[in-house]
């Protein structure tokens, strides 16, 4: 009988929590976006005209098929993170796709039309230099690949080895460049730094070491980067000490040193500090390259060269230009070149490569984004129009990690937003009133002047919204008839405003790259960009929103704090989160590095919340720092705490703000290094509400919870990584007092450490390195049955230390990262929101991490609606919040109240975004979407009917009986 | 070498010393403290030194001495000594202008044989508001906090009753001597998933079943007589009222 209600129970609870979506939801609320990351290879499909195919691969490991129509994505294949899945090279012939991944460890071949893999190699060790497809006879069959001190060929349809031979005094040579044009042979190429250039000869059926010779070139630092092969076996490279070019033909054996070519007889010159760059291209890898090449002598200078009879000669000055690149259609190799036009735009034109001459009509103008980067890469898709003659499209991508693609003349085919790839870090922000809600606002703000223009005021502002009103209907109205599919809301800027539910907000995101976005949080939109430039890579953000939209007619605020990895130094970004638009508000300048933020409640007289910058000398500057500002710090100095944790030497320390802005060091706390280190801290959300002080218990007494907003919760690893004793420590320490609430020890644990802290609990996964599992964790502390204080909290005035209860379980899937779903009151259960590196996301009910869950079921605990304790936590399907919209590499998540108790916002970052609505508790405020108003409605009018009918009935028969 | 003869010389001179040891840790199940701390009880001493100071620029004096004693019992001892007239004066001032009452314990291990291999030096700190130590009659709690290899990681101090009312304390005597609580607290493990107590109760619920066949019986197998029951009678007794509801509607 009692495994009979113990298995009700958990069943019974499961109903409460069960919260899938319904098949025909999908879509309606959620939205995923897919990313690729910075771009390093891209390769158009030329196989076959109509082809829309664009493979890339790209700095996150991703490898993918963009729709170059379109750009979205066919196919991606995201590789582990690291060095492990580095993809080194990207070679494409016919439907085959070579990708060379893990510095040289794995060879690759990729179907591209439905993206599957052909064939994998496993390759021998060595640090990867070079790969190259290697033809015979007009027929490409083999890729050879060059590592540190070997060189391998496969056949490329199978991938088998043919042959690996040893290179030549490989610890003297630095073999970088494999070249083959087809004729049978395989050259490698080598050098010893300011000594020789080395040139190996392999014959392509056994490997056989044909010729080896070496060549002096003491001037040469680097071949990949200064030498190209072109016309038929020619090594051509380019000096900037000696201003020269330097040509050396490979198959010849009478030549032992390279003829020189001073730039100053073809009347060029390398610019000052600029190692120039050579580019060649090799349209068919059975074939010769060209003869044409084009040289880089400035950052915007390019010209294109030919090698003809042992001459150098010039075809074509671009001076200036930005980009150079060739592509091939056919048998026609063209160069497309991109030339400033004027401040904001460039502009696109195509030459012949064999001639110079430039193409006719074939500009494309490209418009640059004033809050965008420059354009750093330039990829062309060559083809043949009927008339034969060589039409093109590019694409460009940008410092700040924008792809274009456009055709001609200028018109932007599509655009991805690949910043958004690595977001770091993020905010919500409520969207603005409207118009005519903003006026009613604003009626309430003025003076009065007098009854009778008030009472027009109101009566026009009320017709003004009526009008509002009946607009809308009419809209509604007309939209309703159209088919759904063609009703599409567009987002724009102008039309931002607030919905009824605050349902729709603006996300502000900031990515690695130093890109800002505002992205509309219904439909995924990004309503507007900012690049920062100058930052420096590995920089750590904080993004701050210092006003909400609340302050009509106040814009919002946010600052971004920008701070340099190595330095420490931060600079401040402020801008207003709706438009993306800078602030003309001076900045503070932070000439030291900045330890810690604070973002205070104290509000100036435009009602932005104080920030307090706390630099390496404890010195704090306040922003906004007016004199109302200041006066008020000066009135609640005694009452502002701050804390420090120096994680290197396990010091954390409490500070109190003085009048006078400095600061004093009131607490201590030193956690030995040599036994463990801190890992991470976190405090609690200032945003978060707790609706109930306490928990009713089974014996209608009162729980109280210890809800101390200043309480950090400290976890460390022990430098011991033995698996028997490794531990994992937990503290949880008043902010203000430096008082260790509570101290724990995990035993037999090991790091990475996911945790929650929230009201009165805090959640950790930790890995059991004993059990080898993964297991959940929670602290709940309770102050008792009596609070101390129940009106107003003081972390100076707790003496008693709160009750902790703990309870673990099991949690069988590994755990990427951990967040708490939160809502406006906090009236609604609170669920985990678990992403796992499946990409699933897992919304997970607090309910079954209580750690008053009992072991045996008793009256009072089945009063309480408590579950019994059960080792291991459930999984169960219905849980996954975004279906098989999988975010790949779940970096974060992020939750926000929406205007509905019920519903809690959620956005999901990694390598995608995913956004949707979770309701922990369903949606009780609000109708279901497939309620039945047609039945309720017809059902009262029956109601009311019948009643009118009976009415008249019952009175009729009244008058009846008294005739009677 | 010199802090140490001016310990035994309190000790000696002190008529009043408030000693008190608890013993570490309320629910410290698993710990580990006493298992690796060598049983020489020969014990040491660290001193403790507070600072209250008008214009709030710490000045440390020494309060007491903190007694530890090696062994199972992890005892501490607190030795100290009366606040001077002049002490309780300046502790009155500063509990006038809200100032801070602060302490402090040098780095140390509370492991004796750790003792001579390494002297960390710097100091853990603390504080609590000086008028509500005034308000509580010199009454604190003093809690030392060590990690898993006892080492003191942290300490704190809070008074009963914590708050500060801005009652006048005038009773000097009150001032005088400190009625100190102090302990030491080491971490607490931390439970982990309990999967034995689970399975034997599931095994204890199967064999229960196992002997009662009744039991094992479905719910309408147990009750058919009493749901055939129900149903007769709901029968019975709709079609008992059903005419003249009819007949009523006929009329």
């Amino acid at each position: 009988m009692a495994w009979l209600v113990v298995r009700l129970a958990i069943s019974l609870s499961l109903l409460y929590t069960a919260s899938a979506v319904f098949e025909d939801q999908v879509g309606k609320f959620d939205w995923r976006e897919q990313f690729i990351g910075k771009v390093r290879f891209a390769l158009f499909d030329t196989h076959s005209q109509a082809s829309k195919k664009l493979l890339v691969a790209t700095d996150k490991n991703v490898f993918a098929s963009l729709n170059s129509r379109t750009g979205d994505l066919f196919w991606r294949h995201v590789d582990k993170t690291g060095p492990e899945g580095h993809i080194d090279a990207l070679l494409m012939y016919g439907q085959d796709a070579v990708v060379v991944v893990g510095n040289g460890r794995l060879l690759r071949s990729w179907e591209t039309t439905v993206g599957g893999l052909k064939w994998e190699a496993v390759l021998d060790t060595g640090s990867f230099q070079a790969a190259a497809l290697i033809g015979v006879q007009d027929f490409v069959k083999y890729v050879a690949v060059l590592k540190k001190s070997a060189i391998s060929l496969h056949d490329l349809s199978s991938g088998s080895q043919i042959w690996v031979e040893n290179l030549p005094d490989s610890d003297t040579v630095q073999y970088q460049t494999i070249y083959s044009g087809g004729n049978g042979l395989v050259f490698v190429l080598g050098f010893v730094p300011s000594s020789h250039i080395v040139i190996v000869e392999y014959k392509i059926e056994d490997g056989e070491i044909m010729k080896k010779k070496s060549v002096e070139a003491a001037w040469m630092s680097s071949l990949e980067n200064s030498c190209a092969v072109i016309s038929s076996g020619n090594l051509l490279c380019v000096d900037q000490t000696t201003q020269s070019l330097y040509t050396l033909p490979l198959q010849s054996a009478e030549h032992t040193e390279m003829r020189q070519i001073h730039l100053q007889t073809l009347d060029l010159e390398v610019a000052s500090g600029f190692q120039p760059v050579l580019t060649s291209t090799q349209p068919n890898p059975a074939q010769p390259p060209l003869a044409e090449f084009f040289l880089q002598l400035s950052p915007d200078h390019h010209i294109l060269l030919q090698l003809k009879d042992d001459l150098i000669a010039p075809l074509r000055d671009f001076n200036p230009s930005y980009l150079a690149a060739f592509a091939t259609s056919g048998e026609k190799t063209v160069a497309a070149v991109m030339t400033s036009k004027n401040d904001t735009a460039c502009s696109i034109n195509l030459f012949s490569a064999d001639t110079g001459r430039r193409h006719l009509d074939t500009t494309i103008i490209y418009h640059m984004d004033p809050n965008g980067g420059k354009p750093n890469r330039l990829y062309v898709h060559a083809f043949l129009k009927k008339d034969d003659s060589v039409g093109y499209r590019v694409m460009v991508q940008t410092e700040d990690l924008t792809l274009t693609f456009l055709q001609q003349p200028g018109r932007v085919v599509w655009m991805r937003e690949e910043a958004l790839a690595d977001v770091v870090t993020m905010e919500m922000v409520d969207l603005p009133l409207t118009g005519t809600q903003a006026e009613l606002e604003g009626e309430f703000g003025k003076k009065a002047d007098g009854l009778l223009p008030m009472v027009l005021k109101r009566l026009s502002s009320q017709f003004i919204l009526l009008q509002a009103w009946m607009a809308h209907l009419w809209k509604l109205f007309y939209d309703a008839r159209k088919p759904r599919s063609s009703v599409k809301n567009e987002v724009t800027i102008d039309t931002l405003s607030r919905d009824e539910f605050n349902l729709q907000k603006m996300m502000v995101m900031v990515t690695a790259s130093g890109k800002l976005f505002g992205i509309d949080s219904k439909s995924g939109t990004v309503l507007w960009k900012q690049y920062l430039e100058d930052i420096k890579p590995d920089s750590i953000f904080k993004l701050i929103v210092q006003r909400t939209t609340a302050h009509f007619p106040h814009p919002p605020q946010c600052t971004l704090l920008i701070k340099d990895k190595d330095t420490g130094l931060g600079s401040l970004y402020v801008f207003n989160p709706i438009f993306g638009k800078k602030s003309h508000i001076s900045v503070p300048a932070l000439p030291r590095p900045v330890l810690q933020t604070l973002l205070l409640p104290v509000i100036d007289q435009d009602y932005a919340k104080v920030l307090l910058l706390i630099d390496d000398q404890y010195k704090v500057t306040a922003f906004p720092s007016t004199k109302n500002v200041l006066q008020q710090l000066q009135d609640t100095a005694s009452s502002v705490f701050f804390y420090l944790v120096d994680s290197s030497q396990g010091k954390l320390s409490g500070f109190r703000l003085r009048m006078d802005l400095s600061t004093e060091l009131i607490w201590e706390v030193v956690i030995p290094t040599e036994v463990q280190k801190i890992v991470a801290v976190k405090g609690k959300r200032a945003n978060e509400h707790v609706h109930s002080q306490g928990r009713v218990m089974g014996d209608r007494s009162v729980l109280y919870k210890y809800l101390n907003p200043n309480l950090l919760a400290v976890i460390t690893e022990s430098t011991d990584i033995h698996q028997e004793r490794s531990f994992v420590g937990i503290f949880l320490i008043d902010g203000v007092t430096g008082r260790i609430v509570h101290e724990a020890v995990q035993r037999k644990a090991r790091g990475p450490v996911h945790f929650v802290h929230s009201e009165n609990w805090l959640v950790y996964v930790y890995w059991n390195s004993k059990f080898r599992r993964n297991e959940f964790s929670v602290l709940e502390l309770f102050e008792g049955a009596e609070l101390y204080n129940s009106t107003v909290f003081s972390s100076l005035d707790r003496p008693h230390p709160p009750q902790v209860l703990q309870q673990s379980y099991i949690f069988p899937a590994p755990i990427s990262t951990l967040e708490a779903t939160l809502t406006e009151k906090g009236i609604t259960s609170r669920h985990l929101l678990v992403g796992l590196p499946s990409g699933s996301i897992l919304s997970l009910p607090k309910m079954f991490l209580d750690p008053r869950r009992p072991e045996l079921i008793s009256e009072q605990s089945r009063e309480e609606n408590l579950i019994p304790y059960a080792p291991e936590m459930p999984i169960r399907t219905e849980w996954f919040i975004n279906y098989n919209q999988t975010v790949s590499r779940v970096r974060g998540i992020y939750t926000a109240p929406s205007g509905l108790e019920s519903t809690c916002l959620v956005v999901v970052y990694g390598l995608d975004i995913y956004q949707t609505r979770v309701f922990p508790s369903k949606q009780f405020d609000v109708l279901k979407d497939d309620y039945d108003y047609v039945l309720i409605s017809s059902v009262l009018f029956g109601l009311f009917f019948a009643t009118m009918i009976s009415k008249r009935l019952a009175e009729v028969k009244l008058l009846n009986r008294a005739w009677r | 070498m010199a802090t140490i003869r001016v310990f035994s010389l309190i000790l000696s001179v002190l008529s009043i010393i408030t000693l008190l040891w608890t013993q570490s840790g309320e629910c410290n199940n698993g710990r580990r403290l006493g298992d690796a701390v060598d049983t020489d009880f020969s014990g040491f001493s660290v001193p403790l030194e507070h600072s209250f100071e008008i214009d709030d620029v710490p000045r440390f004096r020494l309060r007491g001495a903190l007694q530890f004693r090696g062994g199972r019992e992890n005892g501490v001892y607190l030795a100290q000594n009366q606040l001077s007239e002049k002490d309780r004066n300046t502790m009155k001032d500063v509990a006038a202008v809200d100032g801070l009452y602060r302490i402090r314990v040098p780095r140390v291990s509370l492991q004796v044989d750790r003792q001579t291999e390494k002297q960390s030096e710097g100091y853990i700190t603390a504080f609590v508001r000086a008028c509500s130590l005034v308000e509580s009659h010199l009454s604190d709690v003093i809690t030392l906090h060590t990690d898993v290899s006892g080492n003191v990681i942290g300490i704190s101090i809070v008074t009963i009753p914590g708050s500060c009312r801005g009652i006048e304390v005038e009773d000097e005597v009150d001032l005088e001597v400190f009625n100190t609580t102090i302990s030491v607290v080491a971490p607490v493990t931390a439970p982990v998933p309990e999967t034995a107590p689970y399975i034997e109760r599931m095994d204890q619920e199967m064999e229960k079943k196992g002997k009662n066949p009744q039991e094992q019986k479905s719910f309408f197998a147990k009750y058919w007589y009493l749901i055939l029951g129900g149903a007769v009678f709901l029968m019975a007794t709709s079609s008992a009222q059903a005419p003249p509801g009819g007949a009523r509607e006929q009329s």
